[in-house]
């Protein structure tokens, strides 16, 4: 009994001695999908300590609020997040336990890109018959990078709030990387010239954005309902479907089974494309320019 | 949407307050009529009823051109709003400046998402960013489950030999046949800058209503620090903080009803503590009247109950995470009545004074391939209990004594989906219902350690509504062997309530 009294105290000691962090620490971000972990680091270089809680190979609906990312959320100045609800299922959880107050909803350190663009396939109506539907629209925005430059904006200004002795230079980084991607977007939509009106298939409504972006038709999708995964009766409508209306190809993301997107690519004769999604995904989608030339250069690999 | 909504029935009141106006005009105008010539007044009349109808008209459509317009502005904003909501704040006074420079962002972003919709149709949408009224009211998240039964013993007659329970103790299935299982209904908001409040009620298949969870907690204290007040599960072992609609068996393991009254909660203070460590390392502090068992609820000032937690954990590379802990809860006792099971079913009871110290040690793995948990992933867990019992026994038939008990006990499952949608899990229990000098056990035989194994397999259709077939040898009650098999739905409505790990 009076151990446990005792223990406040200690606890109490403890704080004291761990809560004022030296001032020339990097600022620690936590981002929660790798392509906001990338554009942090673009932002921020040396100035911040960048953490990601996924990686490409995990599909970010479906992730726990594990010890490892409680204790990272723990010691961040910031989380760069998607929102749009994508991280409903673990984020809540994870900031809660968190005990972080720096990171809280509200807070400058707590930063979702979603908030900064215009969002796609909003629902009219929400309910859950229609599957896992996200009632603020589709959270997959990364698929732009329209969206990217968006996001690097708020993100910068963002940094320069958190970290306000270092302003001049977020901005300053802010400047560079915006150049980069409009030379970037401009190359982009040069050589994505012939996928304009290019009719596709889906394994997930996971490009919504990329097919805003390269004027792609979205004929089919291969989950019956959002974030169901396709069942064999329903891939037996999809091919019925391409019949009708053909697609040249079947996308789908690196996280993702391939099995039913190699089978409708074996059954309908189109070819099945693994897309990066993310920053990591692929090979070549090493940082975010990356992501968007491999991208690009797998959709036209496609249509030859 | 409240902005919105404002708006676009500004005109609608306007052209009802003007109908008295229109009829006072319309009887004037008749009595008027009355006395001069009727043809050409009349006439008159119409001519500048129409001039009245098609300004109105006019007035309308620009209004709600200027509405549209509006809209439009106001998406495109939303669209170019490149600076943060925050950008004005100053980090000196985060809390308000953020939730001042927020406000005027907000109606922006609710207005902008009607506009983004797909359909044109007009209908906003439900559900999303409720206006007025509404705009404050928790989350709702409601779970309903019900269970089939079918067991070779009587659940009436369900024991633990040799370890003693108050009278109404939770040990085995409950009921046989059809039952509606717990339902659970939970509603949570935050309730300033600085609290969060959150409650659950649970309501059992005999129409009552309990209060499982009712607490408050803090949600800017520095340090990695949460304080907690209310009711609440205690964070003691693994499972003890748990939903029971989040177990991956349909009922806890015995080891829990036989030393922490089933599932431990208490009214009480929690504090945890998250070291400022890149290894996982949380440390709590509880203090509670002593609610349930092994604590008696009785009245003193003092608390009945004090716990204290630890859990650490981490990665093993991506596609392993671990957490494990070592947790003591201690509780007392005042003429606590606890019955114990006697060889041929004859009950005994005794009054016990004193304290119990209950050792939880916990550890769950969790394993998918690339941490990728959406097709298989494999789950290891398993808790040891030990409950040591210090005090004196009362109205025995061989007068008060001195108890000195240790018992101990636990489990080991592991649950694995094989494929998306579908689980399988196993789960083997032991208890050892230790020596003591209680000799109300008479004929507990030297070597019979209470055991139950069972075997599950669950489907679910989604992530929020579950199956499960339960089959479990029970042979807990010396002598007797139970055969168990249960049927349960799951299923999870409303808010989309995120589990801890």
């Amino acid at each position: 009994m009076t151990s446990l009294i005792k223990t406040p105290s200690l606890v109490a000691l403890a704080l004291a001695a761990t809560s004022a962090l030296p001032a020339h620490a990097a600022v620690k971000v936590l981002a929660c999908e790798p392509e906001w972990g990338a554009l942090a680091t673009e932002l921020g270089g040396d100035l911040v300590d960048v953490g990601v809680a996924t990686t490409a190979m995990q599909d970010p609906h479906q992730v726990q609020a594990k010890p490892s990312l409680i204790s990272r959320a723990r010691n961040a100045d910031m989380v760069a997040c998607t929102g749009a609800e994508l991280e409903i299922g673990w984020l809540p959880v994870l900031l809660q336990q968190s005990g972080n107050p720096r990171i809280q909803p509200g807070q400058p350190g707590n930063f979702a890109a979603a908030d900064f663009v215009r969002t796609l396939d909003v629902p009219k109506q929400v309910d859950r018959s229609q599957g896992d539907v996200h009632p603020d629209g589709n959270p997959h925005i990364q698929t732009d990078p329209r969206n990217i430059a968006l996001a690097a904006n708020a993100l910068g200004a963002r940094l320069a709030q958190v970290d306000p002795s270092h302003a001049a230079q977020y901005k300053q980084r802010l400047d560079a990387f915006n150049a980069k991607w409009q030379g970037n977007m401009a190359r982009w939509a040069k050589q994505a010239a012939p996928l304009k009106g290019v009719a596709i298939a889906a394994h997930h409504k996971a490009y919504a954005y990329m097919e805003d972006w390269l004027g792609l038709t979205e004929v089919a999708v291969l989950e019956p309902k959002p974030g169901v995964e396709p069942s064999a009766s329903h891939l037996e409508e999809v091919l019925a479907t391409l019949k009708s209306r053909p697609a040249r190809m079947v996308i789908y993301s690196a996280y993702q089974d391939a099995k039913p997107d190699e089978w409708l690519s074996e059954h309908a004769h189109v070819p099945a494309v693994k897309l990066p999604f993310t920053v990591g995904g692929t090979d070549g989608a090493k940082d975010l320019t990356g992501l968007f030339d491999d991208t690009v250069a797998r959709l036209l690999g496609a249509l030859k | 949407m409240s902005a919105l909504s404002a708006v676009a029935r500004a005109p609608a009141p306007r052209a009802r307050a003007l109908r008295p106006l229109v009829a006072l005009l319309l009887a004037a105008g008749l009595h008027g009529a009355a006395l001069a010539s009727p043809a050409s007044d009349i006439a008159e009349l119409k001519k500048a009823l129409a001039t009245m109808k098609s300004d109105y008209d006019r007035r309308l459509g620009t209004l709600e051109s200027q509405l549209h317009e509006t809209q439009a502005e106001l998406a495109k904003a939303k669209a170019a709003n490149d600076a943060p909501p925050v950008a004005a704040a100053s980090t000196a006074a985060p809390a308000r400046a953020v939730a001042e420079a927020v406000a005027p962002v907000a109606p922006i972003a609710a207005i902008a998402a009607p506009a983004a919709v797909v359909d044109t149709s007009g209908n906003a949408p439900t559900g999303t960013a409720a206006g007025g009224a509404n705009a404050f009211n928790p989350s709702i998240s409601l779970i309903l489950s019900g269970t089939y039964a079918h067991t070779s013993q009587d659940p009436g007659q369900a024991r633990i030999t040799g370890f003693a329970l108050p009278p109404g103790a939770g040990v085995g299935v409950g009921s046989r046949g059809f039952s509606l299982a717990e339902s659970e209904l939970a509603l949570a908001a935050n309730i300033d800058p600085w609290l969060a409040g959150n409650i659950n009620l649970s309501i059992g298949g005999d129409n009552s209503i309990e209060a499982e969870e009712a607490f408050i907690t803090t949600t800017t204290l520095p340090s990695g620090l949460v304080l907690k007040a209310g009711r609440f599960f205690s964070g003691i072992g693994y499972l003890n903080s748990q939903h029971s609609h989040t177990w991956d068996f349909v009922d806890n393991p015995i080891a829990y009803q036989a030393m922490l009254g089933t599932q431990y909660a208490d009214d009480g203070l929690q504090l945890h503590w998250l070291a400022p460590t890149d290894q996982y390392m949380e440390f709590g502090l509880e203090a509670g009247r002593g609610r349930g068992f092994p604590g008696d609820d009785g009245s003193r000032n003092a608390a009945g109950m004090t716990a204290f937690t630890f859990h650490t954990g981490g990665d093993l590379g991506d596609s392993i995470s671990w957490r494990g802990g070592l947790s003591l809860l201690q509780a007392s006792a005042t003429d606590q009545t606890l019955v114990q099971d006697a060889y041929g079913n004859l009950d005994a009871t005794a009054l016990f004074n004193g304290r119990t110290r209950v050792v939880v040690a916990d550890g769950v793995m969790k394993w998918a391939p690339n941490g990728n948990a959406t097709h298989t992933y494999f789950k290891l867990q398993g808790e040891w209990l030990q409950s040591r019992r210090d005090g004196n026994l009362s109205q025995v038939a061989d007068g008060p004594f001195a108890l000195h008990q240790v018992q101990s006990g636990g489990y080991v499952q592991g649950v694995w989906q094989f494929m998306p949608m579908w689980r399988v899990g196993l789960r083997t229990e032991r208890l050892n219902p230790g020596r003591d000098n209680w000799a109300l056990a008479p004929g507990l035989a030297d070597d019979f350690h209470p055991t139950k194994n069972s075997v599950m397999v669950d489907f679910s259709e989604s992530e929020f509504a579950r199956v499960r077939l339960q089959f479990a040898q029970d042979r807990t009650r010396q002598g007797f062997v139970d055969n168990q098999w249960q049927l349960q739905y799951q299923t999870s409505l409303g808010a989309h309530g995120a589990h801890a790990y």
